[in-house]
């Protein structure tokens, strides 16, 4: 065939292995996610011909099998760009995904050649980072931007390329919010045992597993119910509404367990409260609707409030310790 | 249900008199804050912008500015502590 000549085009497939479940799953908890990567460059999905539309993906294996997966019965040709293992989103961000690697990858798979046509398919996601005027300009390929999810892709091929407005924007559904908890889990596992330690260090090392689970309900609140509740909570900045779960789990968690008294019981309220807060902030970063100019307001105001009511729970945390109160 | 961020803060501005009325920030915001309405872009509502700046990468004719960046408290805080402009340090993920 005409494109025997290209040696350098790679195969691949719609259909995901189980070994690629497995990944999918383990990149969603933080193992090995620094290796997980594909090969940049062309790739061919099916029997695509000359004639066959380009998708154009990153090359953090997620983005990719999940473009692979939606594409079952099509042929395709896959160029994936080399965004060092990141996801479009974030790649497009930083500018990896971006303007210059397009053109060089379009230049080193000798795409010209493998395809008549001069049409790619990008990720509207992937906008953020290229510049589609300029890449007609220098390449001569024209920039299609298609869905921001590739589960529309077979409709929007139907809809002989034309992308409808919901297609257009980005949802942030509560199984979106959900996929995302595990990993702000794992990441919070280390300081909170760090942190558990340094308290019962104070306290007296018998309280590590009460202090371990006070702890691990504050993280819970911040990490993983504000989160799924987002829409749901009141106010619309995050720590806020972290606080505000973080605050009722504890006051509910010491409904349960009464503290011995009411200065411990204070200082496990705030010291909870603002871890809370302090992690539902941070998923600022994985939300779809956060700006840059409104996180930094919303930091203006939380961390020194978040600063204060940590200082005070410590201070009472050894205040009680220390005076017997 | 629309989420929506805290208000009056975008930094997005449009230049009508440069605009061409393409639709190409139509075509590249994940919000839809554009429409395009007697062949010029119009913002809809500032308050859904998150900043990602897709749409003045994608103007041709230098008619819509943004102060992109990531709105993310952990890229402000790590891009406060190393002085630089605030960054994502992820190695890959649902996001940063």
């Amino acid at each position: 065939m005409w494109y025997y000549a290209h040696m350098s085009i790679m195969k691949t497939s719609s259909k995901l292995s189980l070994i690629d479940y497995i990944g999918n799953f383990n990149v969603r908890w933080g193992i090995n996610r620094g290796s997980y990567r594909v090969n940049p460059g062309l790739y061919s999905l099916g029997t695509p011909s000359e004639e066959s539309p380009v998708l154009v993906t990153a090359n953090y294996k997620l983005s990719f099998d999940m473009l692979r997966k939606s594409l079952q019965g099509y042929s395709v040709w896959i160029l994936v760009l080399d965004t060092k293992g990141i996801n479009v989103w974030c790649a497009a961000g930083k500018g990896t995904f971006g303007t210059v690697e397009l053109l060089h990858q379009i230049q080193s798979t000798d795409l010209n050649n493998v395809v008549s046509h001069r049409k790619l398919v990008l990720p509207q996601l992937g906008a953020i980072g290229i510049a589609a005027h300029e890449v007609k300009k220098i390449s001569g390929f024209q920039v299609i931007y298609g869905p921001v999810k590739a589960s529309d892709i077979p409709e929007f091929f139907e809809n002989n390329f034309k992308v409808t407005k919901g297609m257009r924007e980005v949802q942030f559904t509560l199984w979106d919010r959900l996929v995302l908890t595990p990993i702000e889990l794992v990441h919070s596992i280390i300081p909170m045992f760090i942190i558990s330690l340094v308290l019962s260090a104070i306290y007296g090392f018998s309280n590590l597993m009460s202090i371990l689970f006070y702890l691990f309900i504050a993280v819970l609140a911040g990490a993983v119910i504000t989160p799924a509740l987002l829409p749901f909570i009141p106010s619309r900045s995050f720590s806020l509404k972290g606080a505000l779960v973080g605050a009722i789990l504890s006051l509910f968690t010491f409904l349960w367990i009464t503290p011995s008294n009411i200065l411990l019981f204070i200082s496990l309220i705030s010291m909870m409260t603002v871890i809370s807060s302090f992690l539902a902030m941070n998923f600022t970063g994985s939300s779809t609707y956060t700006s840059l100019s409104g996180v930094k307001k919303e930091m203006s105001r939380a961390v020194p409030m978040q600063f204060g009511f940590l200082v005070m729970g410590v201070i009472l945390f050894i205040i009680n310790r220390f005076m017997g109160v | 249900m629309k989420q929506v961020y805290l208000k009056n803060v975008s930094t997005l501005t449009l230049d009508s008199e440069k605009c061409t009325g393409c639709g190409m920030c139509t075509n590249v915001c994940p919000h839809n804050v554009f429409s395009i309405q007697d062949n010029t872009a119009v913002i809809n509502d500032k308050d859904l912008c998150m900043e990602c700046g897709a749409c003045e990468k994608n103007c041709a004719f230098d008619a819509v500015h943004v102060k992109s960046g990531v709105g993310c408290a952990a890229g402000i805080i790590y891009g406060t502590l190393r002085g630089t402009e605030p960054t994502c340090n992820c190695s890959g993920g649902g996001c940063c």
